[in-house]
């Protein structure tokens, strides 16, 4: 009887995988569903046992049977490890996902799991923490903030109950890394946790998973049954969340753990050192505990060792939007950014040229192709203008409108704004309404003139709702000092980096803000 | 006094670690307490940064983002609210930066706030419009066509402010204090983002919401979004007089605001040490009786009490008085009259009705109505310990670990220190509830007592021994602490008594109706859950066996060693304003200022003295002895100042006859209240806000009365008492009761040391305050109990005489409200009526069914003493078996069904026991329709034809 692996991942299955997979049981095949390997144009991918290795075929329909398995499909990839795509990636987190069964704890233990968690379990707690710190390992939700300097700051604090909280909230559109290692590989998040358990001296840990994974919340949870004896005595538990973007936002997340309004609370104190329900709590993202195991069975030089600068190990860059070979990619930072949008991605899907690319969801800045050198790093990033986020990179074609991006960004934050904060809660809307005015004024030229002339006119001019002054210019400095308010006044991220995609749709092109474009090749 | 806002520091002070740190703020060296907020140290060295959203009775928050300031050697800029001081921290809070960002924040906030400030009811007294100007803003460049909250229609349902959401800028101070302040948690943001906005409950009115309406939203908010009615009819105030509320035994202390003489509102003050700034429903809001047409303004007078009331000079009924009382003693001898002082009335006015009784009528028939609320607590805690009063004072709750409440609603009737209490609960102290009735503590939001053990009213001597057993049997008692403390024979023999099998919970349970378990569970977590505190009401005291009770909460007390430091003692929550300063003035018949007893030839010496007349060394009549002296016919004329003893007392019957039996009664009260239909002088009184004086809260704290505008009536009550005093010959002159007060202190040693200046500068003194306690004392018997060793008394259970039968098989207690104070002569004439018109009968389901009673049906009530009838409300907070009633409404007349029963030691009546019969019922009693025949009749007043 011929093994069949068919990933059962929420993307494949949306794309046909599960008709896929009934179609081979009901040739006689022994169908294994694994995790997706990532690349989303070749699912729903086929793959075959044979003594020269897994020979994969994608996409497939379910009346292609036949033909896959007289090896005759048209679209016969080969050795699935050695396609291009795989071949290219650095896999240190997902090295079992799309390989394995996720919920067979012995595909799981054959394929080096369960080692970082013996290791770390035969170390002392500061040894753990050590090799955290050497390893370079940054939080990979976004903000990159050294991941051994947080568990040593829970480690330190003097409190007999502490807990370990993952963020699966991932709510960044064009982001699914989180999705795909829950669904693909859960047992790596619940080894990474145990190990942080072990770490920092906690004995109870939550996932906190958005209410739109509901694959990943199963797959959890059936993960931490199987697995509850492998990591006793420390315990786990899934929570859902209850589609709140801004419960991505670490306080936000606990406040809705236990019970609350999901707000954002000012910090300090710090989740480390007052985190849930007011004890000490690492909280970190999926793809920071994930990559953990690796950490502790291969070693931290092994993991330091991959990277470029202050960013070290690997990332797994998300490619979605509009682009021809969108996937999760595995890859050592340093990569450039041109590199992961032309040559990983292809280009975009409909073949036009690329105008700009996100990068780091929704707050992320928008890039043009004239920045395409900058290399995938966090400081690179920073420096200019940007941030890497949770690694998402949606690319959009030269059909694009950025004041209709602008726009979106104010947009969304305004939808998903908790309300707490002054800024968040009144700018985005406001923001909303500038870009608005900028767009109007863009599409009926000329602009109004201002009524702002002789004493009389000033005094109107602030209480009178039609004699604000609608030009471009005047709206997009009042834009620009809103994201200035916004940035540096907003409580927590969501409103603090929606700047970021205005600002820089602003920067990059004006032309789509009713003012001249810039000069081609001009100096940065 | 003019009018300041009082300054807020912006946040709470920092948890005392004794450590300091120094930081530079806008180039001034500052050494503060670690832990201190930024903006609080700024605020405390006189720079007030920017804020919206902080105040310095609630947690930090940090939304407002108004507060940012640049910290050297750190990114961004933090809130200063939330960002703690560290040492060497360079803070500047200043720049033109900051001033760019904050005007960005402000430029925000009033893009979506109506522009109307002139015609806006805090026109001057709004922090927005203050922070608007702080930072500078002189244009709104958003315009005003974008999306708005303004415009949504105002929630003017609660009878005392208005909520306005238009002009809310959603700084959460009101959520945030309803939670935190209050502990109700009545309040919340709903929806999100610019969509959010406040709602009461699940966005109800918010008189239909949970809201307790204490007032600490309309306090907290920084615009007209939450504000007082009273404010929005009148205008902002524009002076101020600290002055302490005339309700409850918690004694909070208040800014009355003013503009000119009219009282615009009342807000706690922040530096009050018995609510720290907090406040309830009555003392906020309910002052409105003050002015309520009702209230009696001319003395009158009337030869039969079937007459109309004839309205006379001061003159008049003065000399009237006088001349009755002289009339009287002559014809029926000296002992034929008395007085009874009052707990409403301030601690120079009661001091001075003791005086007229003993001086000028040369008697001890005297008396108060600390007879039918706490005269036990006197008796038990002077027997036990040696005083007699509470233990601690109301800030100890904050060190307690285990909260013991019995027979005590303080949410209801203590509510500030309900609040209080239910902060510490909420910060992990274990609560336990002994109470017929599932009170609110027992469960509500975020407060839950890992104990309720709701025994069968008359119960709690079999209860309170049965906990002593499971401690001594156990042997969870603090043998230390008892030999060096108590007597050890004592103990001894209290522990053998407690010992026996038939005082364990397991022999008791049939009597108590309470699990065992629970019983040994309580106990225990009492005896070794660290600092354990006792907290009771009436529920202890008015019983038979009340004084017994109070006891026997002493040997728990003295057992565990809870006495003599923060965070433990036993605290009776005294019910009046000033019953602990009326039981202190000399109140009661046996006892001068000071509780000496009139046959102590001593004490008698000194008054004798000082007031230059002989004085009686026999006691005088209680309360129940006068009137039963009444109709027998040897008691024949008697003063009451502000006590309404037919409503309050116990049996109604008993009571009228008594009183009709008087050949002069004389009332003296704000109102024609339900005594004043048997009387035959009427003597307006004034209210707390027309005089000075002293009220002594629950925890002996003696606080200063302010007036702060004239008497109505023309005379403060103290002026009233002394013209009185002085028709009879005894040539007082006081010309302010600050002399009286020193007269106090000269004659009671436990006073030596108050005086008003004292009590202005220090703003209260918690007695004893003496050349022994300069300070004032805010724990009791720290180094010893005041009687020298604690002694522990044998508390044998006696079951009540008045019990249930095939007649009357259920058990009436009774208790008050949140919105009503006790016969609710004051709130039911302020619009408090909106949350509870009239008495209701709390009944069990099961007992309803069995009666066909259905939810609001009128009932009959029947027992033994009386019958009257009132509205069911079926409800599982009492038990089967058991049914409650306030007695706030003199139409129900909830006290012509309560029995002549009383406190072995005290007579304090029996109110929490009655057995009663429920029934359907028509309409009115009898006795209900005669008697508002009667108070109509009586309640005429034929006008004062002469011009005044």
């Amino acid at each position: 009887m011929k093994r069949v692996f068919i990933s059962c991942d929420m993307a494949s299955v949306a794309l046909g995988a599960d008709a896929v997979a009934r179609a081979f049981v009901g040739a006689g095949c022994e169908v294994v569903r694994t995790g997706s390997r990532g690349l989303f144009s070749i699912e729903p991918l086929v793959e075959i046992e044979t003594e020269a290795g897994r020979i994969g075929y994608g996409p497939v329909a379910p009346c292609e049977v036949e033909a896959v398995l007289d090896g005759t499909h048209r679209n016969y990839i080969g050795a699935v490890d050695e396609h291009r795509f795989f071949a290219a990636q650095k896999r240190f987190t997902f090295a079992r996902c799309g390989i394995v069964d996720p919920l067979s704890l012995a595909d799981y233990a054959a394929h080096r799991g369960w080692i970082g968690l013996d290791t770390a379990r035969a170390a002392e707690p500061q040894a753990v923490v050590d090799a955290i710190r050497a390893s370079g390992l940054r939080g990979r939700g976004g903000a990159g903030f050294p991941t051994g300097i947080k568990w040593q700051t829970v480690l330190d604090a003097p409190c007999r109950t502490k807990y370990i909280v993952c963020n699966a909230d991932e709510g960044d559109s064009g982001t699914f890394a989180d999705r795909m290692l829950m669904e693909g590989d859960p047992f790596c998040l619940i080894e990474g946790m145990a190990i942080a358990a072990h770490a920092v001296g906690a004995s109870r840990g939550f996932i906190y998973i958005r209410s739109e994974y509901p694959f990943g919340i199963d797959a959890m949870r059936a993960a931490i049954e199987l697995s509850a004896d492998r990591v006793a005595p420390f315990e786990l538990e899934v929570r859902v969340g209850a589609g709140a973007y801004v419960c991505g936002e670490e306080t936000a997340l606990l406040d809705s753990i236990e019970g609350r309004r999901g707000q954002v609370r000012a910090k300090p104190p710090l989740p480390a050192l007052a985190g849930l329900f007011g004890k000490p709590t690492v909280i970190n993202n999926v793809l920071s505990l994930a990559a953990v195991p690796f950490i502790l069975s291969e070693g931290a030089q092994a993991y330091a060792d991959v990277g470029f600068g202050r960013s070290r190990g690997t990332m797994p860059v998300q490619l979605a939007g509009n682009v021809k070979h969108g996937g999760l990619f595995e890859v050592g930072f340093g990569i450039t950014l041109g590199e992961l949008v032309n040559d990983i991605g292809g280009g975009t899907a409909s073949g036009r040229p690329v105008r700009a690319v996100q990068v780091g969801g929704p707050l992320g800045a928008y890039f043009p192709p004239s920045m395409f050198d900058l290399p995938f790093d966090y400081e690179a990033f920073t420096a200019a203008g940007g941030l890497i986020g949770h690694a998402g990179i949606t690319i959009f074609d030269d059909s694009v409108d950025m004041a209709q991006m602008a726009r979106f960004a104010m947009e969304f934050c305004a939808a998903e704004s908790c309300g707490k904060c002054t800024p968040c809660r009144i700018g985005s809307t406001r923001g909303v309404e500038i870009v608005d005015r900028i767009i109007a004024a863009r599409e009926s030229e000329p602009a109004r003139p201002t009524a702002n002339n002789g004493v009389l006119g000033k005094a109107l001019y602030s209480r009178a709702p039609d004699r604000i002054d609608v030009s471009p210019s005047a709206q997009t400095t009042l834009l620009r000092d809103l994201c200035d308010t916004m940035k540096y006044g907003s409580l927590c991220a969501l409103g603090g980096f929606t700047p970021y995609p205005v600002l820089s749709a602003l920067d990059h092109f004006p032309e789509d803000f009713g003012a001249p474009a810039p000069a081609l090749e001009a100096a940065e | 006094m003019g009018f300041t806002r009082e300054t807020d520091h912006g946040t709470l002070p920092a948890l005392a670690t004794g450590a300091n740190v120094t930081l530079t703020i806008d180039g001034e060296h500052v050494t503060l307490p670690e832990g201190t907020s930024i903006m609080r140290a700024a605020s405390l060295t006189g720079t007030a940064i920017p804020k919206l959203c902080a105040s310095d009775n609630l947690e930090s928050f940090g939304s407002c983002r108004l507060c940012l300031v640049e910290v050297e050697g750190r990114n961004g800029y933090p809130a200063s609210c939330t960002t703690p001081i560290a040492e060497g921290m360079v803070v500047r809070t200043q720049t033109e930066r900051l001033k760019e960002l904050r005007r960005g924040v402000m430029e925000l906030y009033i893009s979506d706030h109506p522009l109307d400030c002139l015609t806006c009811a805090a026109n001057g007294d709004c922090e927005l419009q203050n922070q608007a100007g702080a930072v500078g803003l002189r244009d709104v460049r958003y315009g005003y066509d974008g999306a708005t909250n303004m415009g949504q229609p105002k929630d003017q349902s609660n009878p005392y402010f208005d909520f306005d959401p238009s002009k809310c800028i959603v700084c959460s101070r009101c959520v945030r204090a309803c939670d935190e302040v209050q502990g109700t948690f009545a309040l919340t943001i709903e929806g999100l983002g610019f969509g959010s906005k406040v709602a009461a409950s699940q966005d109800d009115a918010f008189l239909a919401s949970e809201c307790v309406s204490c007032g600490a939203c309309v306090q907290a908010c920084p615009t007209a979004s939450l504000i007082e009615k009273k404010v929005v009819e009148t205008g902002t105030p524009d002076r101020s007089v600290i002055t302490t509320c005339a309700y409850c035994g918690v004694g909070c202390t208040f800014r009355a605001e003013m503009r000119g003489e009219e009282l615009v509102r009342m807000v706690p003050w922040k530096d009050g040490k018995a609510n720290h700034g907090h406040s309830c429903v009555k003392g906020r809001f309910a002052w409105g009786y003050a002015q309520h047409k009702e209230r009696i303004l001319h003395p009158m007078i009337r030869t039969s009490i079937t007459e109309p009331w004839r309205e006379v000079s001061w003159d008049e009924a003065i000399v009237h008085t006088a001349s009755e009382f002289r009339r009287i003693q002559e014809k029926y001898g000296r002992l034929a009259v008395g007085g009874i002082t009052s707990s409403r009335c301030t601690n120079e006015e009661t001091f001075l009705v003791q005086k007229l009784v003993r001086q000028g009528f040369g008697n001890n028939n005297v008396d108060t109505c600390a007879r039918v609320c706490h005269s036990p607590t006197g008796y038990g805690l002077k027997t036990t310990f040696g005083t007699s009063a509470g233990t601690q004072d109301f800030d100890s709750v904050m060190q307690s670990d285990v909260i013991l409440v019995i027979g005590a609603n303080p949410t209801d009737a203590h509510p500030v220190f309900g609040s209080r209490m239910k902060q510490r609960l909420r910060q992990g102290a274990k609560l336990i509830v002994i109470d017929p009735r599932r009170t609110d503590l027992v469960r509500s939001p975020h407060v839950e007592a890992e104990h309720h053990l709701p025994l069968r009213p008359g119960t709690n001597v079999a209860m309170l021994t049965a906990m002593a057993h499971v401690i001594v049997t156990e042997e969870l008692y603090d043998e230390a602490f008892i030999r060096e403390r108590c007597d050890w024979d004592e103990f001894q023999d209290w522990a053998d008594f407690v010992s026996e099998a038939a005082r364990s919970p397991e022999a008791i349970e049939p009597l108590t109706g309470v699990r065992a378990e629970d019983v040994r569970g309580a106990a225990r977590l009492y005896a070794t859950g660290g600092n354990g505190a006792i907290y009771y009401g009436l529920g202890v005291t008015e019983h038979s066996q009340g004084s017994s009770t109070v006891m026997a909460i002493a040997n728990l007390a003295m057992a565990t060693g809870n006495i003599g430091r923060e965070g433990v003692g036993v605290n009776p929550l005294r019910g009046q304003n000033n019953v602990q300063g009326a039981c202190d003035m000399g109140s009661f018949p046996h006892e001068f200022s000071g509780y000496r007893h009139v046959s102590d030839d001593a004490t008698r010496a000194m008054f004798e003295a000082a007031w230059g007349v002989k004085l009686d060394h026999e006691p005088g009549l209680r309360i129940p002895n006068m009137l039963d002296a009444a109709t027998d016919g040897t008691f024949k004329a008697l003063f009451i100042q502000g006590e309404d003893i037919l409503q309050s007392d116990p049996n109604t019957h008993h009571v009228a006859a008594g009183l009709a039996a008087m050949e002069c009664v004389v009332v003296q009260d704000l109102f024609l209240n339900e005594t004043a239909n048997y009387a035959h002088v009427f003597l307006p009184g004034s209210t707390f806000l027309e005089k000075d004086g002293t009220f002594t809260n629950a925890e002996r704290r003696i606080q200063r009365v302010r007036k702060v505008m004239a008497p109505l009536n023309g005379q403060a009550d103290w002026e009233i008492v002394q013209l009185v005093a002085n028709a009879m010959g005894l040539g007082w002159s006081y010309s302010h009761p600050s002399e009286i007060m020193d007269e106090i202190a000269a004659l009671t040693p436990t006073f030596a040391g108050v005086h008003y200046d004292r009590l202005d500068a220090e703003g209260s003194l918690q007695w004893p305050a003496n050349d022994a306690a300069p300070g004032g004392t805010p724990t009791m018997h720290i180094d010893g109990f005041a009687r020298g060793k604690g002694k522990f008394i044998v508390t044998d259970y006696i079951p009540t005489d008045e019990k249930t039968g095939p007649r009357f098989p259920l058990l009436l207690t009774t208790g008050r409200i949140l919105s009503h104070y006790n016969v609710g002569a004051q709130t039911r004439r302020t619009a408090n009526t909106a949350w509870h018109p009239e008495d209701r009968l709390e009944i069990h389901p099961a007992d309803a069914e069995n009666r066909g009673i259905k939810d609001g049906d009128w009932v009959g009530l029947k027992s033994r003493a009386g019958e009257t009838t009132l509205r069911a409300q079926i409800t599982e907070r009492v038990a089967p078996g058991v049914v409650y009633t306030t007695f706030h409404h003199p139409d129900t007349q909830a006290n012509v069904i309560t029995t002549d029963y009383s406190d072995w030691a005290t007579n304090c009546p029996e109110y929490k026991v009655t057995a009663v019969q429920v029934g359907l019922s028509n309409g009115p009693s009898d006795w209900q329709e005669d008697y508002a025949d009667h108070a109509r009749q009586s309640r005429r007043i034929a006008p004062l034809e002469a011009a005044e």
